[in-house]
C-alpha cells in the first residue's frame, strides 16, 4: 500500500489540471504577447485564470500577477515592497516560525539597511496581538506573517492582525504567506486586510513552476526582475500559460467542495491523533482540534531519530516528512521548532504528516497500525 | 587548428617484451574515453608512439579533459600537420602556430626536429637550424636557448609534418586493466572514492561493494554511492556495484555483543561478505580507504583485527596520508561535493560514544562467538539481498538480485 503523507511538501496534481495543462502545451501553446490567434488563445486562458481566481477570493482581477511560485511571491511582494516605500520608513516585522522564503529575504533587507522584528510565538505556534501591538513603530512599512505554519500548522491570527494593523497606521502594508492555508481556508484579502498575499500552484494539487501574488490596487511595488515588461511590468518574462491555467483550474475545484473537505480533513486529524495516543511517549506538535490547520499533524516520538522513523516508515510505502521537507536537508534544528521551545530530543525526533484531499480513513489505518508495530522495535534499538 | 594528439606515457615506456600489452589496452582505454566525445578519432601506434587522429571536428577542451582521466597517460601534445609543399611553406606554418599559440613573443624556444621520412632533403640538424633562424626573422623579441627553452618546438617529418610545442599533463599510471580486479569498499565518505581511484592509477580494473542499513541509512545515502562509483568510473571504466543490505547484522551485533567493539565486528563482517563476493567475481585483493589513526577503527590494533579476517590482500592505498592529502585528491577528482553531501548520519546511532582504540583480537573472537547462533544465516540473507548497480559515467543500471 503506498500512502502519501507529506502534502505539505507537495502534492498529486487533480488529473483534470494535468489535462488542461497537457491541451495547452500542445495546442494553445502561443505566446500571450504575440499579436496573430494563437497568442490571443495563450492570453484568454490567462485571463480566465485571473477572472477565477479574483472571483474565489472576491478580488479585482488586476491585481493578481503571477510567479514562479512561493517563493517568487514571498520575495516579489517583501523586497518589492521594501524597495518602493523605503523613504517612509525602514522597518519591517515578520515572526520567527516563517518559511525561509521570508526569512531569507528578511535576512538581504537587513543587509540593505532595514531593521526587520521577529515576532515570537507560544508552544502552539501562534503569535500574540499584544507582542504585535508594541512591535509596530512610526516607521514600520510592512508586516508580512504567515497565514498556516507549514511545520506544525499553527494557524495565525491573519484577520484581527490585519484589523489592528490598519487600525494603528493605515499605510502599512500587510503581507501574508498563505502558501499553506490557500485551499484549506477561504481567504478574503479584502475582509481580512490583507494588502498581498502568496500562493503556490503546487501545495493545492496544480503544477509545481507556478504561483501567483495578490497585490491589492494602489499598493507602491517595485519589480524585482528586469525584462519584457510583462504583467504590467511587474514580473517580467513570458506567462507560463499551462501553469497559470492549471493553478486555478486547481483552486477552482478545490473551492468548489472547501468546507465539506476541510470537515473531512479534521475528521482524519482528530482520529489520527486518538490513534497515535495508544503510543507512548509520543507528544502531538501544534494547535490540536479546529485551533490548526486541517491537515499538518506534527508529532516527535521519544526515543527515534526522525530520519530513522521516515526511511521505516517509507520501507512500508508510507510517505512523511521529517521536520519540514525544505529544512530536512539541512542538519540544524527548524526555525519553528526553536521558536516552540521543542526540547532538542523531541526536535530531532519530530516528523510531519500532512494529508489531501486523497487521504483516505484506510491509509491512515494502516499507518497507525504500521507505527504500532514499528515504534516498540525501533525503540529497542536507540543509542546507548 | 589542431588535428591531432601525441600521447606520451611513462612507465610503460620501461617494460620489456610485454610492453606492446600495456600499448595495446592504453589504446583500448583512449578509445573508450573518447567514445562519448564529440567527433570521431583514430587512435593508433606508429613507431613506438600512439596518436589520436581527429577524423572530423570536434571540441579541444571535451576531449583533453577525457584524455586527462585515461591512466597511463602522463602527458598529451595537441599536434598540428601540414602538407609537405617545401620548406619555405612549411617555415611559414611554424611562424603562424607560433603566433597563434603564444600570442606573447618574450619567450625563448629550440627546435627539435626529427626526420622519420628519411628521403626529406634536409636532416634534422639542417631543420634546427634553418627553422631558428626563420623564427628569429619573424620574431626578433624570441630568442633561442637549447637548454631551458620556454617553448620546445617539435617538427617530426612523416608522411605529413607533424608540430607541437605543448604538453597538457595526464594522470600517469598504468592503464586500467593490466593489473587485474580489486574490490573496493566504497562507503559514501571522502576516503573510500580516493582509494578505489589511486588503485586503479596502477591499471587495477574495480568492483565495488557497498552495506546498506535502512532505515537508518537513506535511499539518498545509497544514491550518493552510486553517484560516487559513477565518478570514479569516469577514470577507471564501469564499475560492478555491489549493494548488499547489512541491517539485520548490524542489529544483531548491537544485540549480542559490547557496544563499544560494535564498530570493530561490523567492520569484520563487511570485510568477511566484501571477500566472499570479491572472491565470486575474480577479484584479487579488497581496497579501503583506511588511514593509521584516523578514528578509531582505524588504528594499528584495530586494523589488525579487521584484517584478519580477510584471506586476499587488504590494499589501503591512503595508509599514510593526512585527511588534507585525502580531501586534496577528492577535490581533484571531483568526488568530494558528492561525498560531503550529509545522509549518512542516521547510523550514527549505533555508534559508542567512546568505542575501543585499541581492540584485542583474543577479546573480539570470543565476543563474535555470541553471533554464533544466527550468524551464518544471516551472513547468506545478507548475500541475498545483493543488488548490483552498473555505474558508468552516463548512468547506472540496475540489476537486482544476481
Amino acid at each position: 500500500m503506498e500512502v502519501y503523507l507529506d502534502n505539505s511538501a507537495t502534492t498529486r496534481a487533480f488529473p483534470e489540471v494535468a489535462e488542461l495543462m497537457t491541451k495547452i502545451m500542445c495546442e494553445d501553446y502561443g505566446n500571450a504577447s504575440s499579436m496573430h490567434l494563437k497568442g490571443v488563445q495563450a492570453e484568454n486562458h490567462i485571463k480566465y485564470a485571473k477572472e477565477t481566481l479574483a472571483g474565489l477570493m472576491k478580488v479585482n482581477e488586476k491585481e493578481i500577477i503571477f510567479t514562479s511560485g512561493g517563493t517568487e511571491s514571498d520575495n516579489l511582494a517583501l523586497i518589492g515592497c521594501a524597495m518602493a516605500n523605503y523613504r517612509t520608513g525602514k522597518h519591517l516585522i515578520t515572526t520567527q516560525i516563517e518559511h525561509p522564503a521570508i526569512l531569507q529575504p528578511m535576512h538581504y533587507l537587513e543587509d540593505q539597511g532595514f531593521e526587520v522584528t521577529y515576532l515570537p510565538v507560544d508552544k502552539a505556534g501562534r503569535i500574540s496581538l499584544e507582542d504585535l501591538r508594541k512591535a509596530i513603530r512610526p516607521d514600520t512599512i510592512l508586516v508580512s506573517i504567515m497565514h498556516t505554519n507549514n511545520e506544525i500548522g499553527a494557524v495565525e491570527p491573519i484577520a484581527e492582525a490585519g484589523r489592528l494593523i490598519h487600525g494603528m497606521n493605515p499605510g502599512i502594508l500587510f503581507h501574508v504567506d498563505a502558501i499553506q492555508g490557500f485551499g484549506k481556508f477561504r481567504i478574503y484579502p479584502k475582509r481580512m486586510g490583507i494588502d498581498l498575499l502568496s500562493v503556490s500552484g503546487h501545495k493545492i494539487h496544480g503544477p509545481k513552476g507556478v504561483g501567483f501574488l495578490y497585490i491589492r490596487d494602489g499598493v507602491k511595488i517595485h519589480n524585482i526582475i528586469y525584462g519584457g515588461g510583462q504583467q504590467k511590468n511587474l514580473r517580467s518574462g513570458t506567462e507560463n500559460v499551462a501553469g497559470v491555467a492549471g493553478l486555478a483550474k486547481a483552486a477552482e475545484m478545490l473551492y468548489a467542495h472547501l468546507e465539506e473537505d476541510t470537515k473531512k480533513l479534521y475528521g482524519l486529524k482528530e482520529y489520527f491523533i486518538a490513534g497515535l495516543g495508544k503510543v507512548d511517549d509520543i507528544r502531538i506538535n501544534g494547535p490540536a482540534g479546529t485551533d490548526g490547520a486541517p491537515h499538518i499533524i506534527s508529532i516527535s516520538v521519544r526515543g527515534i531519530r526522525s530520519e530513522v522513523l521516515l526511511h521505516a516508515l517509507e520501507d512500508k510505502g508510507i510517505y512523511v516528512s521529517a521536520g519540514s521537507a525544505c529544512a530536512a536537508r539541512k542538519p540544524h534544528a527548524s526555525a519553528t521548532l526553536k521558536a516552540i521551545h521543542l526540547d532538542k530530543e523531541f526536535t530531532d525526533s519530530t516528523i510531519r504528516f500532512s494529508m489531501s484531499v486523497f487521504t483516505t480513513r484506510e491509509e491512515i489505518d494502516y499507518t497507525l497500525r504500521t507505527m504500532y508495530d514499528m515504534i516498540p522495535m525501533l525503540r529497542r534499538y536507540t543509542r546507548r | 587548428m589542431f588535428k591531432a594528439f601525441l600521447i606520451k606515457y611513462a612507465e610503460i615506456g620501461v617494460k620489456g617484451k610485454n610492453r606492446y600489452l600495456f600499448e595495446d589496452a592504453l589504446a583500448a582505454q583512449i578509445k573508450y574515453a573518447l567514445k562519448k566525445c564529440e567527433g570521431e578519432f583514430l587512435v593508433h601506434k606508429t613507431q613506438g608512439r600512439i596518436y589520436v587522429d581527429a577524423l572530423t571536428e570536434f571540441d579541444f577542451d571535451e576531449t583533453t579533459a577525457r584524455l586527462q582521466k585515461v591512466f597511463g597517460i602522463s602527458g598529451i601534445c595537441p599536434v598540428v600537420y601540414v602538407e609537405d609543399e617545401g620548406f619555405e611553406k612549411l617555415c611559414s606554418d611554424v611562424i603562424a602556430y607560433l603566433d597563434n599559440v603564444y600570442p606573447d613573443k618574450n619567450k625563448t624556444f629550440k627546435v627539435q626536429a626529427r626526420r622519420a621520412r628519411k628521403n626529406y632533403p634536409k636532416d634534422s640538424m639542417t631543420i634546427n637550424r634553418d627553422m631558428g633562424e626563420a623564427i628569429l626573422d619573424a620574431y626578433p623579441s624570441m630568442h633561442v636557448d637549447v637548454h631551458e627553452p620556454d617553448i620546445l618546438l617539435n617538427i617530426e617529418v612523416r608522411e605529413k609534418i607533424y608540430i607541437y610545442s605543448e604538453t597538457i599533463p595526464g594522470p600517469g599510471g598504468m592503464p586500467v586493466g593490466t593489473g587485474g580486479k580489486a574490490m573496493l569498499l566504497l562507503s559514501g565518505g571522502i576516503d573510500s572514492p580516493v582509494a578505489g581511484y589511486m588503485i586503479a592509477k596502477r591499471g587495477v580494473k574495480l568492483d565495488a561493494v557497498y552495506f546498506h542499513a535502512p532505515p537508518y541509512t537513506s535511499e539518498r545515502a545509497k544514491q550518493k554511492v552510486i553517484d560516487l562509483a559513477r565518478i570514479v568510473s569516469g577514470y577507471t571504466g564501469p564499475i560492478y556495484l555491489h549493494i548488499i543490505n547489512f541491517t539485520d547484522i548490524q542489529l544483531y551485533i548491537y544485540e549480542k555483543c559490547p557496544h563499544e567493539e560494535l564498530t570493530i565486528i561490523m567492520r569484520r563482517y563487511m570485510m568477511r561478505i566484501a571477500e566472499r563476493i570479491a572472491k565470486e567475481t575474480d577479484c584479487l585483493g579488497l581496497v579501503t580507504g583506511e588511514s593509521i589513526g584516523q578514528v578509531a577503527s582505524q588504528t594499528m590494533h584495530s586494523l589488525m583485527a579487521t584484517n584478519e579476517v580477510c584471506e586476499l590482500p587488504v590494499y589501503r592505498p591512503l595508509i599514510g596520508f593526512d585527511k588534507q592529502e585525502i580531501v586534496q585528491v577528492s577535490e581533484k577528482i571531483e568526488t568530494y561535493e558528492t561525498s560531503i553531501l550529509p545522509f549518512e548520519d542516521c547510523c550514527t546511532i549505533f555508534v559508542a560514544k567512546h568505542p575501543v582504540t585499541k581492540p584485542n583480537v583474543k577479546v573480539i573472537r570470543r565476543h563474535e562467538e555470541n553471533l554464533s547462533d544466527k550468524i551464518g544465516e544471516l551472513v547468506e540473507e545478507a548475500l541475498g539481498t545483493k543488488e548490483l548497480v552498473i555505474c558508468t559515467e552516463s548512468g547506472a543500471e540496475v540489476k537486482k538480485n544476481t
